[in-house]
């Protein structure tokens, strides 16, 4: 009975926690204004939106990688499937639960196009060095 | 014998480990953040120790079974003594240092007595399920304690960003390993379970070289985008 409890607790706690660790990433980014360059390619002019996610994803594989954002995108990542799959069930039977998940998809988008910049760059300062030497 | 898979896991943990260490000394915050420095530098010795068993006794030798599970318990006091590190930055704003001292001494004593009565049980109960159940409840203590942090955090508008980044990769570790030593007791049987505590330890290191490497001291974080139900 005792461990069937902590099995309950804990992964409620670390379903908290792990919403609490991805929105405390994104949060880190939210107030950093999109170059007009990076608005052009993703199609992000104001606000961002879920469904642009995985366009930007893939925009974001095209570039190299910075050593330490890997982590970081595919813990968003994470977080925007568990967005999806709250949508598509949860969702449906509570409209708030439905706007919220929306919006939090959108922060989701923004922090890859954010992310997507950085790594845009950190090719060009890559470039920028191989042509000096 | 362990296999590739393992080692692999193994040495990136242990090197993930070290990086906290140097993380921390490249941006001078080793003394701020000391106890997490602490427990990172008992993880490597623990992990160099556990190589030292293993290649001398061999795995199912009773010297590496009673290193491991030992050496187990005092990472899990050093891993206390690093939440109530956390304790101490947060509520220091308050004065409430002398408290959360005197709270990490109770909690250091009463482990220890603990652990003095764990030493006593007999031999066989060491390498029987009750390690397991022991292990399991000392991590969901640990759970239990980081919730309660971060409650503090919310109701006190902690917005600096590291600390809150720490608080959080504690409370998704110590879920992670309740939950797992919880499925244990309850399906013993499932072999998946021996694969998973070397992922899930690599976590911590992970998330606490990112917010090294990614954060300076003064980054900070809107503290209503923290809470999951906005504020």
């Amino acid at each position: 009975m005792m461990p069937a409890i902590i099995l309950v607790v804990s992964l409620a706690a670390l379903l908290q926690f792990f919403v609490s660790y991805c929105r405390s990433l994104i949060a880190a980014t939210v107030k950093q204004p999109l170059s007009s360059e990076v608005q052009d390619v993703t199609g992000i002019s104001r606000a961002a939106s879920g469904e642009d996610f995985l366009r930007v994803v893939q925009l974001l594989q095209l570039c190299p990688a910075r050593p330490h954002d890997r982590g970081e995108i595919r813990a968003i990542d994470a977080y925007f499937h568990l967005l999806n799959f709250l949508r598509s069930t949860l969702g449906r039977i509570a409209p708030a639960l439905l706007s919220w998940t929306e919006v939090e998809r959108g922060h989701c988008t923004y922090f890859a196009a954010v992310t997507l910049e950085r790594r845009i760059a950190f090719s060009r300062d890559l470039l920028a060095q191989q042509m000096s030497t | 014998m362990p296999g590739p898979f393992d080692y692999t896991v193994w040495i990136l943990c242990t090197l993930l480990e070290a990086g906290v260490v140097v993380c921390s000394l490249l941006r001078h915050s080793f003394r701020r953040y000391f106890t997490l420095n602490l427990y990172m530098m008992a993880s490597v010795a623990t992990s160099l120790g556990r190589y030292v068993f293993l290649t001398r006794s061999g795995l199912a030798s009773n010297e590496y079974t009673y290193f491991y599970y030992y050496s187990d318990a005092i990472l899990t006091i050093c891993l206390y003594f690093a939440l109530m590190g956390m304790y101490s930055l947060v509520f220091e704003e308050l004065g409430a240092k002398t408290y959360v001292r005197a709270f990490s001494m109770l909690l250091l004593a009463g482990t220890a007595l603990f652990s003095y009565g764990v030493v006593h049980q007999s031999e066989s109960r060491m390498v029987t399920p009750y390690v397991f159940e022991l292990s399991q409840n000392l991590y969901f203590v640990g759970l239990v304690l980081t919730y309660l942090l971060w409650g503090a955090v919310l109701k006190m508008r902690e917005t600096r960003a590291r600390v809150v980044q720490f608080i959080l990769s504690l409370g998704v570790y110590f879920s992670l390993y309740a939950a797992n030593y919880a499925l244990h007791n309850i399906y013993p049987n499932i072999g998946y379970w021996m694969y998973l505590p070397p992922l899930i330890s690599t976590l911590l290191p992970i998330a606490w070289c990112y917010a090294l490497l990614r954060f300076n001291e003064d980054a900070r974080l809107a503290p209503a985008r923290l809470a999951v139900i906005p504020r």
